[in-house]
């Protein structure tokens, strides 16, 4: 029961993966597209920390380690983006209005 | 240490997800990924990982999230966002994406099904933080190098994109 974890966790991961997926596709906010794209990374990093429960080794949590600068770039990137759209004078986060962004 | 507690996990983990992507209100998708983020913190210690459920904790439902609720509070979104984002969540828009999301999972899922029922280890060792550690700064010191170039350069295209937005400055920082 305990041994069938890691597998258990790759479907969760493959779950929420899915749903990421959805997310990215199905919303037009750019705020919430963002979120859709932080579920997928948890989604990598979850099956990353399966591979290692699985196999006994700690480079699962290194890999874990690397998604989470990743991460933590790509949030302070894309939020630093959404607030230039939004200080260009749109009011919605709109997607597919980004083209009006200058500089 | 008892199946449990990861099923219950698990299960609040794939609702939350589901309800972060239905949303229309940003603060209340942003709540459900904070819960998303915890139940996840508490599958890593039920797969025996200790160090990277703290970090999820830390960082990811401390510093990043509040890096979302930062940029939420300066979008002051209000109730017309709120009736055009159920406006863009028509059932139209929502099928095809569903449609696809829902071949990819079932596609992952045979490839899962299919894989060769490797001899499961018995049970789940506890990987703490001096193991990692010691790969970190052993094997993988490479790789932390580019974490950090990472880190720095999301940090200096941060602040340049973020300079001077309506003359308060409002760089985003860094997680």
């Amino acid at each position: 029961m305990n041994a069938a974890s890691p597998t258990q966790a790759l479907l969760l991961a493959t779950i929420l993966f899915a749903t990421g997926l959805l997310g990215v596709l199905a919303r037009r906010n750019l705020l919430l597209m963002l979120m859709s794209i932080e579920i997928m990374l948890n989604a990598a990093a979850l099956a990353f920390i399966a591979a290692g429960a699985r196999w006994h080794a700690a480079q699962g949590q290194v890999m874990f380690l690397m998604i989470l600068s990743l991460a933590a770039a790509e949030a302070a990137v894309g939020l630093a983006i959404i607030l230039r759209l939004h200080a260009a004078g749109r009011p919605t986060l709109d997607a597919d209005t980004g083209n009006r962004l200058k500089g | 240490m008892s199946d449990l507690p990861f099923i219950l996990f698990s299960l609040v983990a794939a609702c939350a997800a589901l309800m972060v992507v239905t949303r229309a209100v940003p603060v209340h998708a942003l709540l459900y990924l904070v819960v998303l983020l915890l139940s996840l913190a508490g599958v890593f210690q039920a797969l025996g990982a200790p160090f990277a459920a703290m970090l999820e904790i830390i960082i990811y439902a401390g510093a990043v999230m509040v890096l979302f609720v930062f940029v939420v509070m300066m979008l002051n979104l209000g109730r017309t966002d709120r009736d055009r984002e159920r406006h863009w969540m028509a059932p139209g828009i929502w099928i095809g994406p569903a449609i696809l999301s829902c071949l990819l999972l079932a596609a992952l899922c045979i490839t899962l099904r299919a894989m060769p029922p490797t001899a499961a280890p018995d049970t789940l060792v506890s990987i703490g933080p001096q193991a990692v550690g010691i790969m970190l700064y052993g094997p993988y010191v490479l790789s932390v190098e580019l974490a950090s170039f990472l880190l720095l350069a999301g940090l200096v295209s941060a602040f340049h994109i973020g300079r001077n937005i309506r003359g308060t400055g409002a760089a985003t920082g860094e997680a």
